[in-house]
C-alpha cells in the first residue's frame, strides 16, 4: 500500500536537521513538496544557504528515513525559488530552538534575549557563527556568549 | 557569438567571479587575525562557492554539452576563466583583503537585486537567494573597512594603499561590453551604466565613513571576463584550486 502525503510529511517531521539535531527538517521549513508521482515519491527540498554543507546531508537522512518506511523510489528536486526564509521556521521549531540555546530569529536583526538567562541587554560579537545560519552574540548580563539564528 | 552563446559566458562570468573570490577568502581558513574573522570568512567564502554551483550548474545547462559544474569549475584553465580581475587579485594584508571584499560587495549587491528582477526566471531565482547572503556580506566588509579606515594611524594607511591598489580593478565590474550588452537587451542583465551610479553611491558613503580617498582616476585594467588577459595571480590560485582533480582525474568524495 503507498502511503498517503500526509503520512509522508509525519515522517519527516522526524529527520532532525544534522547541524541542530533539535529540530526536524519539517521544523525548519526547507521540505517544500511531498507528492506522489507514479511509484515515485517526489520531496522539494530548498537549501537554506548555499553553501550549507548540510544541504547534501539533509538530502541523504530524507532518502535513508523514506526507505527505512518502505518508500523505495525517493526523488529529492532541489528547489531554489522562492527562496528560503527564516519565516518559515514552524513556532514548534522556535520554542526547541530556544530551548536548546539558540536564540530564535527575530525580524528586529537581532536576538529578542538571552536563551540562557533572558536578560536583554547583548551584544553582537560577529555577524558569522559556528554554522551559516547563525551569527555570534554574547549576554551583557550573564556574560555568556550565545548563537543566534539569523534572519533571512 | 549567438544569444545562448553570450548567455553561457554571462553565466560563466557570475559563477567564475563567485568560485575565484570563494576560494581565495578560503586561503584565511586557519590564518585570519582572530576567530571570529577567521569563521566570518570561511561562511562567506562558502556562500560564494554555493553561489557557483548554481551558476556553473545553470551555465552547464545552457551549454549543453554534456559538461558539469564541476568540471567547468575543475578542468578548464585559465584562458577559459571569465571572473573580474579583482576576485582573482592575491589576499594581502588582512585590510586588503576586505578591502576587495567590500568592493565587490558594494557591486555583487547591485548586480543581484538588479538580476533578481531578469527575464529569465533561473537567474531570477538563484539571485533572489544570493541577495540575502550576500547582504550580511557587505554589512560586514562595509562596517570592517569603515573601522580600519576611521581606526589607527596604521590601519588608515594600510586601508588607503589598499585602496589605491584595488581601484583600478573597479572599472571593469562596471564597465559593460558586448556580451553584457547583448543581456541587457535580451531583458536578462541590467543596464551596467545605470548600475555603476548606484554603486558608486554605495561606495562613496562607505569611503567618506571610512575617512579614505577614492583615487582620482578612471583607469580601469581590463580582460578578467572577457577572458583576453588575466593577470598572473590566476594560474597560482588554479594550481591550487584544481591540483586534485588534476593529479586524481575523475577522483570522488
Amino acid at each position: 500500500m503507498i502511503p498517503d502525503v500526509a503520512t509522508i510529511w509525519t515522517w519527516l517531521d522526524q529527520v532532525p536537521d544534522p547541524e541542530i539535531p533539535v529540530i526536524s527538517v519539517v521544523d525548519l521549513g526547507i521540505v517544500r513538496d511531498v507528492a506522489w508521482h507514479g511509484d515515485t515519491l517526489e520531496v522539494a527540498v530548498t537549501p537554506t544557504y548555499s553553501g550549507c554543507p548540510a544541504t547534501s546531508v539533509i538530502a541523504m537522512d530524507i532518502e535513508t528515513a523514506l526507505y527505512d518506511r518502505g518508500v523505495r523510489n525517493v526523488r529529492i528536486r532541489t528547489q531554489i525559488a522562492p527562496a528560503w526564509t527564516t519565516d518559515w521556521l514552524s513556532d514548534t521549531g522556535r520554542a526547541k530552538l530556544l530551548a536548546y540555546g539558540i536564540a530564535p530569529p527575530s525580524p528586529a536583526g537581532g536576538p529578542e534575549a538571552c536563551p540562557q538567562c533572558g536578560g536583554t541587554a547583548l551584544t553582537r560579537i560577529s555577524q558569522f557563527g559556528s554554522t551559516p545560519c547563525k551569527a555570534h552574540w554574547r549576554c551583557d548580563t550573564c556574560l555568556e556568549p550565545f548563537d543566534y539564528f539569523k534572519c533571512i | 557569438m549567438t544569444d545562448q552563446e553570450a548567455l553561457f559566458e554571462y553565466l560563466l562570468r557570475l559563477g567564475d567571479s563567485t568560485l575565484i573570490l570563494g576560494h581565495r577568502i578560503s586561503e584565511w581558513c586557519g590564518h585570519a587575525p582572530v576567530l571570529e574573522e577567521d569563521i566570518a570568512l570561511a561562511n562567506t567564502a562558502l556562500d560564494l562557492i554555493g553561489q557557483t554551483q548554481m551558476w556553473l550548474g545553470l551555465a552547464a545547462e545552457v551549454e549543453g554539452a554534456g559538461r558539469s559544474a564541476d568540471e567547468l569549475a575543475m578542468l578548464r584553465d585559465v584562458w577559459d576563466f571569465r571572473n573580474l580581475l579583482l576576485v582573482e587579485q592575491p589576499n594581502g594584508d588582512f585590510g586588503q583583503t576586505m578591502m576587495r571584499q567590500c568592493l565587490f560587495d558594494a557591486f555583487h549587491i547591485e548586480l543581484l537585486t538588479a538580476l533578481s528582477q531578469s527575464d529569465d526566471n533561473r537567474i531570477a531565482g538563484i539571485s533572489a537567494k544570493a541577495l540575502k547572503e550576500v547582504t550580511y556580506h557587505l554589512d560586514r566588509s562595509s562596517e570592517t573597512v569603515i573601522g580600519l579606515g576611521d581606526g589607527t594611524e596604521e590601519s588608515h594607511r594600510r586601508m588607503q594603499a589598499a585602496l589605491d591598489l584595488l581601484w583600478p580593478y573597479v572599472g571593469e565590474m562596471v564597465t559593460p561590453d558586448a556580451v553584457d550588452t547583448a543581456m541587457h537587451a535580451a531583458g536578462i542583465a541590467p543596464d551596467l551604466t545605470a548600475l555603476r551610479a548606484r554603486f558608486d553611491t554605495r561606495i562613496d558613503a562607505i569611503l567618506t565613513d571610512a575617512t579614505l580617498v577614492k583615487p582620482d582616476s578612471t583607469y580601469a585594467q581590463t580582460g578578467g571576463k572577457t577572458g583576453f588577459r588575466h593577470s598572473e595571480h590566476l594560474g597560482h590560485l588554479l594550481t591550487q584550486m584544481q591540483w586534485l582533480q588534476r593529479a586524481y582525474p575523475g577522483a570522488a568524495w
